[in-house]
């Protein structure tokens, strides 16, 4: 039986009916089409799912979507602007922290979440930040280059 | 040094921008109208007969569209080599494996596809397994194929030189072993495909795969198609690492599926399956003995090895050779024998990653290295630089090094990790060592023996000039070759980077035999650079016609054209361009001719610009049996320097810093470069560690996930501190070759190393655990007091 939920994703408020079992990531990727949004394990040791709701990084794969009825969503679709790209974006390509990308997505949201809430980071901190964020290309010096970068 | 425009560079990737906005498309973001999902029953049993298979209940529930068993696959075997296919698509007589493939199953929803194959109903008769090469080769061990006796998927038994002469000569001799423990690729991009058929007829494969080309002649073959009716395209790919350099078997089901169902069906693996599937780094098993002189001299390599293969042979057979031919380097070393052996099992077959069967065998010989400059009282660099080989150098088992910046990289991380001063200085606890290696920049041979080319590429000028179409086969996975053959296209036709756009990974584009042994940046490279050239060839032809300037007289740099001599009177060509763009207001005014004037003009007089380029190497390699293994037209090189700090009473070891210098020829890009070096010391330090993919006694993978199969975090990564040494590759496109796999050769030995220094203890079983180094350091302890 399907539920009605309202979602605010990245500006955009939905109001969807979903099924109780689906995941918010299900829900992101499949039924609203945003896939920047990725998974690798649907089991939350990734972190490829990450996105942002009411303020906390979550992997989207442990949150079903009838529980974040009712909250704000930022996605990696909700970061770039009529201006062009985030400037954390920006220093990820500029830094070459981006490889085979599939952990991008989730790396950027986390580190946006970590900038936004502590703007200078220390480099454990970075570190820490992005720690729910498997990586298997970069060896993470370039991301966290770019985090760095961003740092004020 | 030849001055370049882009090569060399930092360029920003093409694909990045896409990637960090989340625009990039991969598989699983794809969706079709009408489409179906697609699942597998696998086999809960190691090793059973199979009596009889009943879908009958699977295929009553509503919503499912197909079932489909080894009845309706067919029974053509496949594989990764044509001399050893081993596989069905679907289990025809028995199971060998937990997981092995039995049947699948489309439907509307996947959970009615899962639903569907657990109403599948299979009778086994249960056999006895084996899941360790020991007990595979026991007398009387359950046989798992019927024509490999012993459970021996191959052996290998190659000398060169006189070993035990060069042995008796020595006046050192070191003997060794060394155990590693399976790997994962833990790729962070589960494998998926979506199958789909037109009405003529024509398959299109749409897939996470570093080998399109592969995929496309497997599929072909077990399909019973035409090659030219099976396209297969990989969209951006979260990476491979070698696992995903062959076709599997959910592949080859999807395509059956959709042509069983005529609708375009998707299939996912989930992580579990990832794990259970496997094909990624062996277990090696091995004793090496090495000579040498009291003078630092080496003079033999004794190598035997065993790998435990698992129920298949995937990439088993390239494994075992390259185990024993890539130890025949970076050292002049004469004498070498290698007795490989690589053993069936009942648990999942391992494959190729990154490194392809050569790391273990480095990471035990350069402890060797050291042992023996330890007892001779000789620097570690010292003696690796005494036997080190040269650009021109060949090995004893014929690979020649066409360039090899070893030494210069030795000298890289010496001055880099400030090694002189520290050697010897460091505090208790603390340690320092250092390991060199190489790689293949490119198998000399594709998979299936054959002439062909091992890469083509097109490039098509647009009609109206200024911009250049590079269409490839190539796969890029993550490593940046669609960014690598842009900065070459770009750089050969002499235009901006952002001139280029390229298209790659798609079988229609030509032939390319994808991104595995290192092979894209020389391999393709070399085709992209061909095709350019070819390109730009034409252009100057009409331009020489139109000008009556030798076309010898000119070139093109930065988007314009130079003249060797006088700029001659280019105003009727410019004014012709003007014409063609009457209104428009961005009109060339310059005072050079522009590549876009140009290539519009030579449009106009030719049609379609269209350069075509090629590649496949000369003939490489000695005349015995296994020597195409190991052969490539260039080998990058690497010299790492690892610190560490061992905590004496727990055994836990940190790894404090490592420094990385390897020889790439000429960087087409220094980041990606850089990239491919942290990439692959992380990968290097993760097996080193603690990655293990671990088994219960009935060949179940136990930690079949990321977070009991533990690769490196950001918690974990040392500093690394990355120098790209450049030599001029001969054969390398722009002087280009290998940078993926090389850099991870010495990341094991140099921390074990360094383990060495900090404790006095080698270690001879990875990963090295905490438990394990505490052991050791107790064995150690107490031999001391005895």
């Amino acid at each position: 039986m399907k539920k009605i939920i309202n979602l605010t994703i990245n500006d955009q408020s939905h109001e969807i009916a979903v099924e109780p079992n689906i995941t918010l990531a299900d829900l992101i990727r499949y039924q609203l089409g945003l896939t920047g949004t990725k998974k690798g394990c649907d089991t939350g040791d990734c972190g490829a799912c990450t996105v942002v709701l009411d303020g906390e990084v979550v992997n989207s794969c442990l949150v079903l979507a009838v529980q974040a009825n009712g909250s704000v969503i930022e996605t990696i679709e909700g970061l770039a602007t009529d201006e062009g790209l985030h400037p954390l974006q920006e220093a990820f390509v500029e830094k070459g922290a981006i490889q085979c990308g599939f952990c991008s997505p989730g790396v950027i949201l986390s580190a946006k979440n970590l900038l936004d809430k502590n703007p200078s980071p220390s480099e454990q901190e970075i570190r820490e930040g992005i720690s729910g964020n498997l990586c298997r290309c970069t060896g993470y010096k370039k991301i966290f280059d770019a985090i760095e970068s961003q740092s004020s | 040094m030849k001055e370049f425009d882009i090569i060399s560079s930092r360029a920003h990737r093409v694909d990045t921008p896409d990637k960090a906005t989340g625009q990039a498309v991969y598989t699983d973001d794809i969706s079709r109208p009408g489409m179906l999902y697609g699942a597998l029953l696998q086999s809960p049993h190691p090793h059973a007969k199979i009596i009889s298979i009943d879908t009958s209940e699977a295929r009553k529930l509503p919503g499912v569209k197909s079932v489909i068993t080894s009845k309706e696959a067919g029974t053509i075997k496949y594989g990764v080599s044509p001399a050893r296919y081993d596989e069905n698509v679907f289990a025809v007589d028995k199971v060998r494996y937990i997981g092995d493939e039995i049947a699948a199953v489309a439907a509307v929803s996947l959970e009615i596809a899962l639903k569907a194959v657990e109403l599948i109903q299979v009778e086994y008769e249960l056999l006895p397994a084996v899941f360790t090469v020991e007990d595979a080769m026991k007398e009387g061990a359950p046989q798992l194929h019927k024509d490999f006796s012993g459970n021996l998927c191959a052996e290998v038994h190659q000398e060169f030189g006189d070993v035990d002469a060069a042995l008796k000569e020595s006046d050192i001799i070191k003997t060794s072993t060394m155990k590693s423990k399976r790997q994962d690729g833990a790729f962070i991009e589960m494998q998926v495909c979506i199958a789909e058929f037109d009405n003529r007829g024509v398959l299109t494969l749409v897939t996470s795969t570093q080998v399109p080309h592969y995929v496309q002649r497997t599929v072909a073959m077990v399909l019973g198609m035409d090659v030219g009716k099976v396209r297969v395209k990989k969209p951006y790919v979260g990476a491979g690492f070698g696992i995903k350099a062959a076709a599997n078997p959910m592949e080859l089901a999807c395509c059956i599926l959709a042509r069983e169902t005529n609708k375009p069906v998707k299939m996912n693996f989930t992580r579990e399956q990832v794990f259970m599937y496997a094909r990624a780094r062996h277990q090696f098993n091995h004793t090496i003995t090495t000579g040498a002189k009291k003078d630092g001299t080496l003079m033999a390599i004794k190598h035997e090895c065993v790998l435990d293969g698992g129920a298949y042979t995937s990439f088993g057979i390239a494994t075992v050779y390259y185990t024993g031919s890539l130890l025949g380097g970076p050292y002049k070393i004469a004498n070498m024998s290698y007795d490989g052996y690589r053993v069936y099992n009942n648990k999942p077959a391992c494959g190729a990653q990154r490194g392809h069967g050569a790391v273990i065998a480095r990471a035990l010989f350069e402890q060797q290295v050291d042992m023996i400059a330890e007892e001779i009282g000789m620097d570690p660099m010292e003696l690796r630089i005494k036997n080190m080989m040269e650009a021109g150098d060949t090995t004893c088992n014929d690979l020649n090094m066409s360039s090899f910046g070893m030494s210069e990289c030795i000298e890289a991380v010496r001055t880099g990790s400030d090694w002189d001063q520290k050697k010897g200085n460091m505090e208790p606890g603390k340690g320092i060592g250092m390991a060199c290696g190489f790689f293949v920049s490119g198998a000399g041979y594709p998979i299936y023996r054959s002439d062909t080319y091992h890469g083509t590429v097109i490039v098509k000028l647009t009609e109206d000039g200024g911009t250049a179409l590079v269409y490839t086969a190539s796969a890029e996975i993550g490593q940046g070759s669609d960014t690598a053959f842009a900065m070459i296209a770009a750089e050969a036709l002499g235009i901006p980077l952002e001139n280029i756009r390229l298209a790659s990974g798609d079988t229609d584009m030509g032939v390319d035999l994808g991104a595995y042994s290192s092979r894209q940046t020389l391999m393709t490279g070399h085709a992209t650079k061909e095709a350019a050239d070819h390109a730009k060839a034409q252009v100057l032809e009409v331009l020489a016609d139109q000008l009556n300037v030798p076309v010898e007289e000119m070139d093109i740099k930065k988007g314009f054209i130079e003249f060797a001599g006088d700029t001659p009177d280019f105003t009727a060509l410019r004014t012709r361009y003007i014409k063609e763009h009457r209104g428009w207001t961005d009109n060339p005014d310059s005072e050079k001719l522009t590549f876009t004037e140009a290539s519009r003009i030579a449009f106009l007089e030719k049609g379609s610009i269209v350069g075509t380029g090629k590649y496949k190497p000369h003939d490489l390699g000695g005349k015995f049996k296994g020597a195409a293994v190991g052969t490539s037209p260039a080998y990058g090189c690497s010299a790492q320097v690892a610190e560490v700090t061992v905590d004496m009473e727990t055994g836990q070891v940190t790894i404090d810093n490592i420094t990385d210098a390897h020889d790439c020829g000429k960087a087409i890009n220094m980041t990606s470069v850089e990239g491919q070096m942290e990439g692959s010391i992380s990968m290097g330090i993760g097996e080193a560690m603690h990655e293990e993919v671990i088994f219960n006694d009935k060949g179940q993978v136990l930690n079949n996930d990321l977070a009991e199969y533990k690769i490196v975090t950001s918690m974990d990564m040392p500093q690394v501190k990355a120098v790209v040494v450049e030599s001029d590759e001969p054969n390398g496109p722009y002087g280009a070759k290998e940078v993926g796999e090389g850099a991870i050769m010495p990341t094991i030995p140099a921390i074990l190393n360094a383990v060495y220094n900090a404790t006095g203890v080698r270690l001879n079983e990875l990963p090295l655990t905490p438990e394990r180094v505490y052991h050791a350091i107790q064995d150690y302890k107490n031999r001391v007091k005895k």
